[in-house]
């Protein structure tokens, strides 16, 4: 008999009293007795509406019929099919836009936990089995892909699943993209990430670090090499800032610096190697997952009051839903239909060697209004004239976007790329302009999530595979 | 790992050393800069490139002993290895084209305008070299800049060596005489690249100056190495060291707001040093 009832089971988390001074993970995970009562909550619906939605297309009534079985290393090997990182996965999808949105139970009431179901599969496999997944027989054939993070880790794993050489090449000096230097630590722990690349190690998969392909070595040099096929998965670039006064003033950073600062470079620990400006108080412009990851881990680095400043109103803020509750729980402050205009500075003007001098003093904002829907279909955030007004900080962290990296596409001739600056590739396949060379990810999409970066790196492999087949 | 092939001290604060790296060594060319770390959990710190063997697959770095991670650095001897060594990142000096320059380095930022001396000289240029430090002691590479320079001024502030006086000394004379050159180009601490650009505006030459702010990746992720570039109107436009340069239009830089970026860390930095320095004196001990 199906569990009837219209609720998740909930997730177990840490108090948000708690977790707001650690850097340890704030969901706990099911144990086996809430995994099976949940699965009991899926209906097995014939037409599968879930799975449609799923950007890697998992079959998402098969395991969980799995896990009503008891049979949850079935229920892995269900997933891991179309999946290279479950574990990953599980934490940090925006599951309710995407399989949950479509689930039969969402409809009266909250639809199955889909996502935490998958995050317990891949933790109870995590945990109870060191077999390393079969790999098809070697095929002599080498793929290059640039980049560790999500797209290029899961194309190196279909690759390799089907029976390729693979080299990734990683510039950094961990392999792991966005999930080691973006992802805090509570969020996603890096122990994870770690686990499913030495996965794909164990698969035979090489990750060499400290490699920056357009700079240590082109596309072009690649192929000289002997790689008969390239994916970029190179991620998102550098960040984007306002442009308005008092940008480069000390205590300004871009989400990506301070979030590389904590997460890759543990600025986080105790006694780090690499600083960070901890405690007072911090406002983090923007409303998407990377402002809330910022604002979270500004808070556990000891700041006072964080605040997200965001133009528009909680409706329109883009991040997951699951984020959001958690930065509010543990005290976030979000300063909606706000846009600031200006950072200020401390000036000394009778001691220009006082040690305060441009440090970050405040952000000025506007107030603002809904207008009329934009293109995309959000309503607009209209300036109200003469609503100015300093919100005191010490510390502004910009979370408004990337734009795609300059190195790949200025030493590759004959890669295309659109006005953006995001490489052009052919949707179903992500065949670039360039034959032979494919692309995902952010480096195509500009920021995106990790799991569509996923797919476009899984849509590459069958590409890569179809097109080293056919050569 | 990376394995240290060679390692001098040159004064009792600046340390060179070669850097088994071939695919750096490979591409390297001067102005370019690499990252490295000393250890795991180490710091990444930014060194530009001193020099490199292709054939031996070597890059050299030339460093001053300055912080936490330098002085870790420093601790090592060759034949030991280093955790992480890339690049070469940044984009080269441009030197086509310069029939003759006047090279302006200051302290440890010689080590940095050298290759860009011998380059030039290799092309057949017409190479003025003016050279500063503190004081003798902590004089370097003298003889190279000899070999590789049509006139070479070397300047120190006490006035122990060569002439008393800063590097704007002969370059405000060479000036006055009405010497000219194509581009004038000056690497060193941001307060002597500020005046060098500051001596050579009114002259209208191009000056080129080589930064060197606080920076993470180094490949265009985290912006943190920006800096503010004024267009001739006046408009700020934002820049990243990492991968629009280190070479930048000297006349174009907001050097203040560059020196207040620097000093961003300068207690967290002062801390590091000290902590490093006890753990030192214990394990000597």
């Amino acid at each position: 008999m199906p569990n009837m009832s219209p609720k998740k089971n909930p997730m177990p988390t840490q108090e948000p009293s708690v977790r707001a001074h650690n850097f340890d993970e704030v969901a706990l995970g099911y144990d086996e007795a809430v995994a099976v009562d949940e699965a009991l909550r899926c209906l097995g619906c014939k037409n599968m509406p879930c799975v449609g939605a799923c950007p890697v297309n998992i079959r998402i009534p098969q395991f969980i019929a799995k896990i009503k079985e008891g049979d949850f290393e079935g229920a892995y090997q269900v997933i891991y099919a179309s999946s290279t990182l479950p574990a990953v996965c599980g934490r940090v999808c925006p599951q309710e836009t995407q399989c949950e949105s479509k689930c039969v139970r969402g409809i009266k009431g909250e639809p199955v936990g889909i996502g935490r179901l998958e995050r317990f599969v891949a933790d109870w496999h995590n945990a109870h089995s060191d077999a390393v997944p079969e790999t098809a027989p070697s095929n002599g054939h080498k793929v290059a892909v640039i980049g560790s993070g999500p797209s290029g880790l899961t194309c190196a794993g279909d690759l390799a699943k089907a029976g390729y050489a693979v080299t990734v090449f990683e510039a950094l000096h961990t392999a792991g993209g966005v999930l080691v230097y973006g992802i805090p630590e509570f969020r996603l722990p890096k122990s994870i990430v770690a686990k499913e690349v030495d996965n794909l190690r164990a698969m035979g998969v090489e990750i060499a670090c400290n490699m920056v392909i357009g700079k240590t070595l082109t596309v072009d040099e690649l192929f000289d090499m002997g790689y008969e096929a390239i994916f970029i998965g190179s991620g998102a670039g550098l960040p984007n800032f306002m442009g308005i006064p008092g940008e480069s003033l000390k205590g300004v950073y871009s989400a990506n610096e301070f979030l590389t600062r904590s997460n890759l470079m543990k600025a986080y620990r105790d006694d780090p190697v690499t600083p960070i400006m901890k405690g007072g108080n911090v406002a983090v412009v923007g409303g998407g997952n990377v402002a809330m990851d910022a604002a979270r881990t500004a808070l556990r680095l000891g700041a006072e009051h964080v605040y997200i400043v965001y133009r528009r109103s909680m409706a329109e803020i883009p991040a997951r839903h699951e984020e959001v509750e958690h930065a509010k729980e543990e005290g976030i402050e979000f300063l909606t239909l706000n846009n600031p205009v200006e950072i200020l500075g401390y000036s000394n003007p009778d001691d220009k060697r006082d040690p305060k001098n441009g440090f970050v003093t405040g952000l000025k904002c506007v107030r603002c209004e809904l207008g009329e829907p934009d293109a995309r279909g959000r309503r607009r955030a209209v300036e109200l004239p003469g609503t100015e007004h300093i919100i005191d900080v010490d510390c502004v962290i910009m979370s408004i976007g990337t734009s795609p990296n300059p190195l790949i596409k200025s030493t590759t001739a004959g890669l295309d790329v659109n006005a953006r600056g995001g490489i052009v590739v052919e949707e179903t396949t992500g065949a670039t302009s360039r034959n032979g060379v494919y692309a995902g990810g952010d480096a195509v999409t500009g920021a995106a999530t990790v799991i569509s970066a996923m797919g476009a790196g899984k849509t590459a492999a069958k590409a890569i595979d179809a097109y080293l087949k056919n050569k | 790992m990376y394995q240290i092939l060679h390692k001098k001290s040159l004064n009792p604060t600046v340390t060179l050393m070669d850097i088994e790296a071939p695919f750096v060594a490979r591409k390297a060319q001067p102005g370019q800069f690499i990252i490295l770390r000393v250890d795991e959990d180490g710091e990444r710190i930014p060194l530009t490139v001193a020099g490199y063997d292709r054939e031996a697959g070597w890059v050299r770095i030339i460093f001053q002993i300055v912080g936490a991670t330098t002085m870790a650095l420093n601790q090592k001897e060759a034949g030991d290895s280093i955790c992480d060594f890339v690049g070469p990142l940044g984009v080269p000096t441009h030197l086509d084209g310069l029939g003759k320059v006047c090279i302006v380095g200051g302290g440890v930022g010689c080590a940095i305008a050298l290759p860009i001396a011998q380059k030039l000289h290799e092309m057949g240029a017409s190479v003025t070299s003016i050279i500063g430090f503190r004081s003798k002691d902590l004089l370097i590479l003298e003889d190279e800049f000899r070999t590789c320079s049509d006139a070479l001024h070397v300047m120190t502030d006490d006035g122990s060596h060569g002439r008393e006086g800063n590097v704007c000394v002969p370059l405000n004379e060479l000036f006055a005489a009405g010497e000219t050159f194509d581009a004038v180009i000056t690497i060193g601490p941001l307060i002597m690249m500020k005046f060098v650009v500051e001596a050579t505006r009114p002259t209208g030459i191009p000056c080129i100056v080589s930064m060197n702010p606080i920076m993470i990746d180094g490949t265009g992720m985290c912006g943190g190495c920006r800096l503010t570039l004024r267009t001739a109107d006046g408009k700020p436009v934002t820049k990243f060291a990492c991968v629009d340069g280190p070479d930048f239009d000297g006349y174009a830089v907001d050097f203040d707001e560059a020196m207040s970026r620097g000093a961003m860390y300068r207690d967290f930095e002062r801390h590091a040093y000290e902590k490093t320095c006890n753990l030192f004196h214990k394990e000597v001990k």
